[in-house]
């Protein structure tokens, strides 16, 4: 039996506030609170809360039929507390149902694991943590920022124990294999994968509504019909695609939300069935590996990382950050570390995108060009740095440094140590004295 | 295809950007096979290039009959053009300007400048245009700038032949929104009797549409493109004595220039750092002001002035640079970040200039948004990564503007006139 897995991505970066250069040393707080509140309510409005209704009613209807998989980024969640707590109540209903899965992804929708294992093994940590605490369930599968993935992060993903990711089916890894079965990780057997089917994601995420093209309109009929017409042996077609497709890329005059409540009716005729991620990878097994050397996403045609490190504003803005992950990861201060994480979140360095001059740039940036935003991270990222030198002298390198908190740090629980072995022994002294002076006391009477 | 240009300057003799913008649309449309173009100015020196279309000068055009032997006409005229051309167009003179003002050659003296007399230097252009017109043979007329619609119409009145008005800037650029009722009223004239007008941006287009009262359909945009840099440009190299960054300003200091917002982004970023020294290179009537806005600012140790620049002089400024800037607040097109950008200088212009609709890898910020103008200069002098990709990519960009294309664009203009 064939099977429709459907994961979403919900994620809202923190935007910066416009933040120039004579601010740096001056001015600590960075996000345009402003925007990043107004986005985010008209988001929800328009996307999140109705589609959280609507899912839940399918899954109410069709009692176990139908499932879906959410990843929702840390910063998104944060944002949502603050916002729109209404969004996460609808999650957690439709966690309740048994029927949804969560996947772990970085909590900040960073690009760390292209540039710092370690800190990217501490978002996955942190971010499971955060879904377990939210929505009472512990996620196994993985899915890396913008579905990054190579063999590389495979292996890094499969030391911290998770056996199971996701990522894009792009066609110059697959050639003439096909996205719909489950894979395994070359450098990690025991790693299974499950690709994204880009064409019938793409069909409802980009041009469900497209008026030239030529399959226009799309009813749900004919689109399970289109998978039921894949060769009978293809056993998963997954279809990834932002939470936002649902009401905001295609807005709800276009009929999605129809179209997404007739899916579940019409496939069951056909017989085709939906599951989770997780279902998937444990119920099926993996026909062969893919071979992932260089990284991959599921951004822009060529299907590659360019997006985020295409030009050299992007590259030295992330070595910029990244190089100073060892060192924030030494500093205690809760401030700070929360910039850190906000600062990595990968859109600012969309933004800095130069790839689509001329054929209308970014569309979700809120800035002119990239150099502007550029410009703007830099002055951000430049009082971050000066931040960060001011909890310890710069002139001290990382490894001293840790070494010397190290030592305070052992210094500081041998005092506390020996400070209770005081105690300890002024205490037996003292009982010790009053055993005396009672002794004494005895003789003279 | 043979086009009668008239234009006001042209290169090496040059006060604007006007004369660069001819010689270059000039050259680029020469590259088509079966274009010839005889471009009229005031005054030619004898030094232009010649190799791709001809001169003539006002000044060499007989409009009073005298009786002139080959052996003066010979030496007087081989500079400039053929000295046939004399006798042709002497043959030419249509009406008796004998109680003009003329030389011993029967041709009316012109300065090739923007003097105080200018209306009449226009108004002589435009009786000189007419002996032009009767002599020569072409299909179109193309008339650069005010200063030249007067003759381009005279030559359509006398030949019936299409003409074509180019508007490089317009007076309500110039004058910041207040023009000069006379010259606004030549404007006018020419567009409402030319056969359709070429503006320099879509800028200038919509100047032209809403102020100029034009039909859109007789209106059409073809952006300007700069000359690639001459080998002998291309070896200078960068003369500073000091380490700091330099930030540049070129051009005529005037109200149009937007100087003054250039001088408060400096006193920002000034305050700020003391890595970044300031240059406003050029001159006019604004100067003093600025001198004075410097000094009441105390930045003065950072700011310097370096009076008009001309030629070579221009090229080792701006080699010379970290940054450039144009602060315009009406740039009808605006030339000279481009040739920046060929320096490979990182550029700086205001949306309110027309190269910004062209233009992608510069930092474009609204001319009076010093604080972002400053903070945009300080990123640049600060990040090298911005200054890399912009001096990179944007020589790679500009590379790719080419007047041939312009040219063409020009072409089919005059096709459909024809």
């Amino acid at each position: 039996m064939k099977t429709i897995c459907f994961y979403f991505q919900v994620h809202q970066p923190f935007r910066l506030k416009r933040y120039r250069f004579f601010n740096i040393g001056s001015d600590h707080y960075y996000y345009d609170d402003y925007a990043n509140e107004d986005i985010l309510q008209q988001i929800a409005a328009r996307s999140y809360i109705p589609a959280n209704r609507m899912l839940l009613d399918l899954i109410n209807q069709n009692k176990g039929k139908f499932k879906v998989a959410f990843s929702i980024s840390g910063v998104a969640l944060e944002q949502m507390e603050i916002y729109t707590p209404e969004v996460i109540d609808g999650f957690r209903e439709l966690s309740k149902t048994g029927d949804v899965e969560f996947l772990t992804e970085t909590y900040a929708h960073s690009l760390a694991s292209l540039f710092d294992t370690e800190e990217f093994q501490n978002q996955v940590k942190h971010h499971a943590g955060r879904i377990e605490m939210l929505f009472d369930q512990k996620p196994t599968v993985v899915r890396n920022t913008e579905l990054i993935y190579s063999d590389e992060i495979a292996e890094t993903v499969y030391d911290m124990g998770y056996t199971k990711m996701i990522t894009e089916g792009a066609k110059h890894i697959l050639g003439w294999k096909s996205p719909n079965y489950v894979y395994q990780a070359t450098t990690r057997p025991k790693m299974k994968v499950l690709l994204k089917n880009s064409r019938f994601s793409d069909d409802i995420a980009y041009r469900f509504s497209n008026y030239s093209w030529n399959e226009y309109p799309l009813t749900a009929d004919k689109f399970i019909s289109w998978i039921a017409s894949t060769p009978a042996e293809e056993q998963v077609v997954n279809l990834f695609m932002n939470y936002e497709t649902l009401g905001n890329l295609q807005p709800a005059h276009s009929g999605i939300f129809e179209f997404v409540k007739a899916l579940p009716r019409f496939a069951s005729e056909k017989g085709i069935g939906f599951s989770t991620p997780s279902e998937a990878l444990d119920t099926l097994t993996p026909i062969g590996a893919v071979n992932v050397p260089n990284t991959i996403s599921w951004a822009d045609e060529e299907r590659d990382v360019s997006a985020w490190l295409g030009n050299k504003l992007q590259q030295s803005a992330l070595k910029a950050l990244y190089e100073m992950g060892e060192r924030v990861r030494l500093c205690t201060d809760r401030r700070l570390k929360q910039d850190w994480v906000y600062l990595q979140t990968s859109d600012h360095f969309h933004y800095m995108s130069t790839k689509h001059f001329g054929s209308g740039e970014s569309q979700f940036s809120p800035y002119m060009s990239p150099y502007d935003a550029f410009n703007n991270y830099m002055n951000v990222l430049s009082d971050f740095i000066g931040r960060v030198d001011a909890q310890y002298p710069d002139t001290v390198d990382n490894e001293e440094l840790n070494a010397l908190l190290t030592t305070i740090h052992n210094q500081e629980m041998e005092i506390k140590r020996l400070q209770t072995e005081l105690k300890t022994v002024i205490g037996s002294n003292e009982e010790l004295l009053l055993e005396r002076s009672g002794k004494k006391k005895a003789t003279t009477k | 295809m043979r086009a009668l240009m008239f234009g006001w300057e042209f290169p090496p003799h040059i006060l604007g950007g006007l004369g660069t913008a001819s010689y270059g649309m000039t050259k680029g449309m020469a590259k088509q096979d079966d274009m010839e173009i005889i471009f009229v100015i005031p005054k030619p020196w004898g030094d232009e290039d010649q190799s791709f279309m001809k001169i003539i000068g006002a000044n060499n055009t007989p409009v009073v009959w005298r009786d002139i032997p080959w052996e003066i006409a010979k030496p007087r005229f081989e500079k400039f053009m053929n000295p046939e051309e004399y006798y042709r167009m002497r043959d030419n003179i249509y009406a008796d300007f004998n109680y003009m003002h003329t030389n011993d050659m029967g041709c009316i003296e012109f300065s090739g400048r923007y003097p105080n007399n200018i209306l009449e230097e226009t108004n002589n252009y435009s009786i000189v245009a007419g002996v032009i017109a009767r002599t020569y043979e072409f299909d179109v007329i193309h008339a650069h700038d005010w200063l030249t619609y007067p003759a381009g119409l005279h030559a359509k009145s006398v030949t019936g032949k299409p003409m074509v008005i180019h508007v490089h800037a317009t007076e309500f650029d110039r004058s910041r929104g207040k023009p000069n009722p006379i010259v606004y009223g030549i404007e006018k004239d020419g567009m409402d009797n030319c056969d359709h007008i070429i503006c320099v941006s879509e800028h200038t287009r919509r100047v032209v549409i809403e102020n100029y009262q034009q039909p859109h359909w007789k209106v059409t945009a073809v952006h300007n493109a700069v000359e690639p840099l001459s080998p002998e440009i291309e070896a200078i190299e960068r003369i500073s004595g000091v380490s700091d960054k330099v930030v540049t300003f070129l051009g005529r200091i005037t109200m149009q220039k937007g100087p003054e917002f250039f001088v408060d982004a400096a006193t920002q970023v000034i305050r700020k750092t003391d890595h970044i020294r300031f240059v406003m290179a050029g001159s006019g009537d604004m100067l003093d002001k600025m001198i004075q806005l410097v000094a009441d600012r105390g930045i003065a140790h950072k700011f310097h002035f370096t009076g008009f620049l001309r030629g070579k002089q221009v090229y080792e400024m701006l080699k010379s640079s970290d940054v450039y800037v144009m602060p315009s607040v009406s740039e009808p097109f605006g030339i000279s970040p481009l040739e920046a950008m060929q320096c490979n200088v990182p550029s700086i212009i205001s949306y309110q200039s027309g190269c910004s609709e062209i233009l992608h890898n510069v930092v474009k910020t609204d001319y009076w948004d010093v604080d972002s103008m400053a903070d945009a200069i300080y990123s640049i002098c600060t990040y090298p990564a911005m200054a890399d990709h912009l001096k990179v990519e944007g020589k790679k960009e500009v590379d790719n503007i080419k007047w041939e294309d312009a040219g063409l664009k020009i072409r089919k203009i005059y096709d459909s006139l024809v």
